[in-house]
Formats: structure tokens, sequence, C-alpha cells
């Protein structure tokens, strides 16, 4: 018999944060968003709005989505039926609307913000970061609360990684490496980030 | 659009179209589960079903998908091929679906499918649309082997090359010299090299599909400029 798990968090939040930000990092060890990675780290403005709308949108989309799995797809919801194959389907139609509906608000209420991001948030919907966090959430069985903070430290991950990259990228760019304003160069900054991670968490065990 | 061939379009989606060097679409799953050549053989697999699955109904259906709402269509065209081939995974080959883990689900949101059925299924008859599916699936496949096979020979010094094969009623990746007919290949096949476990790990992946594009934009360049020198530009 499967158990929906509880609303509050059980387990020990601080291993789930590291790891969502860098022994897990969405960009460079799972490889889920790269297309946004790639397109965008050209310019450091642009990779700070995209890095801000796919933060929000990742927790928001695990506070939507997780009650949605566990009272209304899972085997032991209120339903009793399993539906569980209707999950993908599910995500991503919520995932969706959820960014028309935060594309709609923000264009009423804060234009500036919606000249900044606009252009980004339509891309967010065929995001897979968002679409791996929610599927990530029910794979491990996370608690509610620890969903949350999951979705919210994937979202720092991704946010941290976009600005070192562009960080990188832009001086390069500035200098004249010609090499680094194509994908190439976005391969090879990837690599000299994920290397950074990959090293230093093999060496510090947590 | 012109008429082409059906082989002529297959080639186009293979070579002058490739989904991942060429278009640069769909990295997540390449880079993900390039680890192995097995896991890359699963990865095309299920990615060729989605493909042809949605390029044929995308183009079955494009006279009555309204316009405006194309977009969340597909979306769910291609899921329901996503869903299928979830299941069907999860049913005939569990070790499979063990390894390619969240990157089956993921492949709804991957860029090469709905690109394709935006640029090309939408706007074609059926016969071409498959005839694109599997030119994009053998370029997806081809890139994503590529990448699996470079990735474990440097990482491993081994190669282990493998195959669907049913054996004893039970349906599985097999190494390929177990398979009758191939037991002259070696198993695993060994390279005299140091392996290096960079390679297996993530920046190993950066590492890898960086050389392979900088190697293949060396070599178009050069081609570019053997055409310029013989229209008599001097380089």
């Amino acid at each position: 018999m499967i158990e929906t798990p509880g609303l509050l968090p059980t387990e020990n939040l601080f291993p789930i944060f590291v790891d969502a930000m860098f022994t897990k990092n969405f960009l460079l060890i799972m490889f889920l968003g790269l297309c946004s990675y790639v397109g965008l780290t050209t310019n450091s403005d642009t990779s700070k709005g995209m890095s801000m709308a796919v933060t929000f949108v990742m927790t928001m989309s695990a506070i939507l989505t997780w009650p949605i799995y566990h009272y209304l797809l899972s085997p032991a919801s209120i339903i009793g039926k399993d539906l569980t194959f209707l999950r993908t389907i599910c995500f991503i139609l919520i995932i969706a609307s959820f960014v028309q509906l935060v594309e709609f608000i923000i264009r009423r209420f804060s234009p500036p913000l919606y000249k900044s991001l606009g252009i980004y948030l339509p891309l967010i919907a065929t995001n897979c970061a968002v679409l791996g966090v929610v599927l990530m959430n029910i794979q491990e069985g996370y608690t509610y609360g620890a969903s949350i903070i999951y979705a919210f430290a994937a979202g720092l991950g991704y946010s941290w990684v976009m600005l070192a990259t562009a960080a990188l990228r832009e001086k390069l760019i500035m200098r004249n490496v010609d090499l680094f304003s194509g994908f190439i160069g976005a391969f090879f900054a990837a690599t000299m980030v994920a290397l950074i991670i990959v090293s230093y968490f093999s060496m510090v065990k947590l | 659009m012109a008429k082409k061939s059906f082989v002529g379009e297959i080639i186009r989606g293979i070579i002058k179209d490739n989904p991942v060097f060429v278009l640069v679409l769909g990295l997540c799953p390449v880079l993900a589960v390039s680890t192995s050549f097995a896991n890359a053989l699963g990865m095309a697999m299920a990615f060729t079903f989605v493909m042809l699955g949605s390029n044929i109904f995308v183009s079955l259906l494009r006279k009555q998908i309204p316009p405006g709402v194309r977009i969340p269509i597909f979306i769910l065209i291609i899921c329901t091929f996503v869903t299928m081939i979830d299941m069907m995974l999860e049913a005939f080959l569990p070790p499979m679906y063990e390894a390619l883990g969240i990157f089956v689900p993921l492949i709804v949101v991957n860029c090469i499918v709905i690109g394709r059925a935006e640029a090309f299924a939408n706007r074609n008859p059926v016969l071409p649309s498959i005839a694109d599916g599997i030119g994009i699936s053998i370029g997806f496949a081809a890139a994503l082997i590529l990448l699996g096979t470079i990735r474990e020979i440097l990482g491993t010094g081994a190669l282990k090359l493998m195959m669907l094969w049913s054996k004893e009623g039970e349906l599985g990746f097999y190494p390929l010299s177990d398979i009758p007919g191939f037991s002259f290949v070696p198993n695993p096949i060994t390279f005299p090299i140091e392996p290096a476990t960079v390679m297996v790990t993530p920046p190993g992946a950066f590492l890898t599909i960086a050389a392979l594009m900088l190697l293949f934009k060396i070599m178009s360049d050069r081609k570019r400029m053997k055409q310029l020198r013989k229209e008599g530009y001097e380089i």
C-alpha cells in the first residue's frame, strides 16, 4: 500500500538543499534546461531575468503539482485509482497554464518587470528544468515542505550557474575571444564550471 | 516546399538538419544519457518512437488543428506517445527504464520534437513527415551514440556493444557477442588507453560535445574555404 507523504518536512533539509544547488545541479550535473543556458548566457542581464523567472516558476509549480499528484493521481489518493500514468500530461498542462497566468499578472501589475522578463516567460513552459523538478519531487517521494525547498534550491542552483557562466562568457566575448560567442564556447565554459563543482564536491564530503 | 524524394528527406534530416550538431536542439538527453553505448541506444529508440508518432499524427491532423492553439495540441499529441513509451519501457525493459530515469517523460519538452511538429509536420503530408521523422531520429541517434561511444571508450577504456534482443523469452539489452551470428565480436572491446574517469562524469559530457562541435566547425570552415578558393578568392 502506497502512503501519501506528509505535508510537513520530515527529511533532513540541509542535504536536499545542497544537492539541488551543487552536487545535483540542474544545469551542469543533471543536464536539464540547457537550451536556455546555451542561448542566454552571452549576456548577464538576460540571464539574470531568466534565472529569476525560472526560480519563481519552479517554486510555484512544485507548490501546485505536489497536491495534484498526491491527492488526485496517486493510488493512495481520494479517488483511489492508479492514475499515475497521467502525471506527465498533467504537469505539463499545469506548468503551461501557470506560466500563462504569471504572464498576464505581471503584464497587468508590473510593466517594467514584464518588459525585462517578457520574452523569457513563454520559454519557461517548455524548459525541461521546470518539468524535471516536479518529476524529481514525485520520484524521490518528498513531503510537501521538502518538495518546495527542493524546487527553490534547484532554482537557486540554476541561477548561480547561469550568472557564473554569463560572467565568464561576457568577459571573454568583450576581449574578442571569438570562440566564446557561439555554442561551442558555451560548452567550454560549462565544462569549466562543471569541473569546479565536481572536483570540489569529490574532495569535500558533506 | 519543393517536392523531394523520400530518401532525400531522410538524408536531409541526418546531415543538413542534424538536430544536435546543426540545429543545436534537445541537448539535455544527449548529454545526460550518453554515459554508455547501451543507454544511448535505449534513449535513441524511445526518441524515435515519439518522433515518428508525433510527426505522423500532427501531419494527419494538420488541417483540423486551429493555428491559435496549435502548440498545446502538439504537446498533447507528443505527451500521448511519451506516456506510451514510458509505460512500455517500465513493463518490458525495467533496467533501461531505471537507467534513463526522468529523461523519458522529459521527451515531452524536447525542443526537437515540438520543433519538427511546428516546422515540418504541420505543413507537409504524411509521407514526407514520416521521412523527416526517420531522418531526424537517425541524426539524433547518431549523435547520441557517437557521444556515448566516445565517452565510454575514453572513460572506461573499453566498449560494450549492446543490442536489443530477446534471450530465453526475456527482452533486454544483451552484449552483441551473445547474439547468434555475432559471436566473433569480443566483449567488451578493450582499448590500450588509460581510462580517464572524468569523461563519464558531467564535465566530460560538455567537453566531448564541445570538442565534437569544434571539429565539425573546422571541417565545414575548411570546406567553405576550398569552395571560395575554387571561385577565385584569395584567402
